[in-house]
Parts: structure tokens; sequence; C-alpha cells
């Protein structure tokens, strides 16, 4: 695919970039609380709207880098891929996983970003939602693997 | 006069806390994967990385799309972990624990796990990015895990599990 899959060389700078935006990534997930399953189901019960900050600030920060990057470089510094969007094709899966998600979410108050920054605010029960997201994806993973098995021709089976 | 302290005293009870440690988090949040999307054109999902790690023990076809970008993955999510950990020693002082029961840490979790992979992503992938580049796809997920959130979370406090 792209450098950004992993082929041939990548940037030195490649990995240093990615953790130091992870860095800043998790450290705006502390600051905001949002690591902390009470906030959240706070939020999802009307006790406190301030999450509705986090989701917004953030999309406005990426919203703002989607309309002034692609003007700064024709391609990514670090990878060469370009700046196209390649949006994501909805279909039925978006709501049906979403309301999934959705359901997981209000029961524990944890989602996979949030979870790992629980991890790093010193939350070691989060490791059980952790481990919870890992079964859930394992599961769905070898459940899609069995119906894209069965959808394929034998010739493809090898 | 009235009306203004009602109006303060309304933003008040929605925000308890303020806004601020909110809309600091958001900024840094969106500042994260703004400079991976600048440097790289990826878009920061954290989600993805459930199934990239599972390719390191599993050779399921579905976790082996992975394989090339697990490195990088894994990377950007030792990098939250550890910028949540300097947020922890700096402003927090000290470890952080929850008191939401494990099984519902642990159920939620697997719902989770399921959903974000069904529904191609998750608050940061569809949340933060998809709703900055105004993707419809991720609007219509963005609504679907909040309305279903909303209703879990209160038909269970509703229940009387607390928390």
């Amino acid at each position: 695919m792209s450098a950004a899959a992993g082929d041939g060389q990548r940037h030195p700078l490649f990995m240093p970039l990615i953790l130091v935006g992870g860095l800043i990534f998790g450290f705006g997930l502390g600051y905001s609380h949002m690591a902390r399953p009470e906030v959240v189901l706070d939020f999802l019960q009307f006790e406190d709207f301030g999450l509705l900050f986090v989701m917004f600030g953030g999309a406005m920060v990426t919203g703002l880098a989607y309309v002034v990057v692609p003007r700064l470089f024709d391609r990514a510094p670090l990878t060469g891929d370009g700046f196209d969007r390649r949006l994501k094709r909805f279909d039925r899966n978006v709501l049906i996983g979403g309301g999934i998600f959705g359901v997981g979410w209000g029961l524990s108050g944890i989602c996979p970003g949030a979870g790992y920054a629980s991890l790093g605010v010193g939350n070691l029960p989060i490791l059980w939602a952790i481990g919870g997201m890992f079964i859930g994806a394992y599961a769905q993973g070898v459940w899609r693997s069995r119906t894209a098995q069965s959808d394929a021709t034998p010739t493809s089976a090898d | 006069m009235a009306p203004a302290l009602l109006a303060l005293q309304t933003v008040a009870e929605l925000f308890p806390n303020g806004i601020s440690r909110y809309a600091i988090g958001g900024l840094f949040v969106g500042l994260g994967a703004a400079a991976i999307y600048a440097g790289t054109a990826i878009n920061a999902g954290a989600s993805t990385f459930l199934e990239s790690t599972l390719s390191f023990v599993s050779d399921r076809q579905r976790f082996a799309q992975y394989v090339r970008s697990r490195d990088w993955r894994l990377v950007f999510t030792l990098g939250i972990v550890l910028g949540a950990a300097v947020y922890a020693v700096v402003f927090q002082g000290g470890a952080w624990t929850t008191d939401v029961a494990p099984w519902r840490l642990l159920v939620g979790g697997v719902f989770v796990g399921v959903g974000t992979r069904v529904g191609k992503g998750c608050t940061s992938g569809h949340g933060v990015c998809g709703v900055g580049s105004a993707s419809k796809t991720s609007l219509a997920g963005v609504l679907a895990f909040l309305l279903t959130a909303i209703l879990t979370a209160q038909v269970v406090a509703a229940l009387g599990v607390t928390p």
C-alpha cells in the first residue's frame, strides 16, 4: 500500500512522530478526565455535559488540520502519501457497530483510546475493560473470517 | 439581573466542573491526531490497535491485514499510555483508580471491542478525526453510539447499579 503501511524504508522520523503524537493525544485524554469512566458515565447520565468539549474541541483542531495541511504540503513529508480524503464507506454496519459500541461505552464508561490513557493515569482495574475489548475484537474477527471464508470461492481457499 | 443569574446557574448546573479541563484536554487530543496527520497523512484511530495487536498471536486473515501497521499502532498506544502518565505525575499527583465494578468494565469492554470493529471506528477515529473531516459516515456512527450509550447508562443507573 504505502510507506505508512510499512512497505520498504520508513522515514527515520516516522516512529518518533507517532510516539510524540500519541503522547500529546494521551496527555489530552488524561487532562480532559475522559480517562475516568465515572466522568463519561456522568456525561451520559446528563450530570456533566463537559465531555462534549473534548470531542468537539478535538474535532475542531483536526478539522483545521484537514483544511490547512494539504495546502502546506503536496504529500505527507514522512510517508509520501497524499492527503486525499479516503472516507470510510457508509453502510448498515456503521449504525449496527456504533450501536453495539454505544452499549459497551454506556455500560463501562470507557472507549479504546481513553482505556489506554486510563492505564497511564494508574487505573489498573481498567485492564478488565481492555481485556474485554481484545476479547470482543477477537470474537468479531473470528466471526468475520468465517463469513469471508464461506463467501470465498474454493480456489482462493489455499 | 435575574435572567443573567438564572443563565449562570443553568451553566453551572450543566457544567459542574467547568469547561476548561474538557476543552483544553480536547485541544490536546486533536493536536496529537493533527500532528500525526500532518506528517504521515494517517487518520489516527485508537481501536484498530486491538486487531493489529491480535495479529501477533493469531494468523486469522482478518487480523493479518494489519500486520504491516501493527508496529506503529503499538507505538501510538504506548504514547497514549505514557502521555496520560505524564498528566498523572504532573497534575494528578499519583495514581487514580476507578470505582466502576469490574464486571461492567469487562462486559462493556467486550461490547466496545465488537462494536468498534463492526462499525469501523471509535470515539477517536469517528468522533475526533471523522467529525473533524465532516465525514457523513462518521457523523452517523457518532450519533448511533451516543444514543445507545446514553440509553444504556441511564437504564443501568435507573436499575440502581452504582457505579
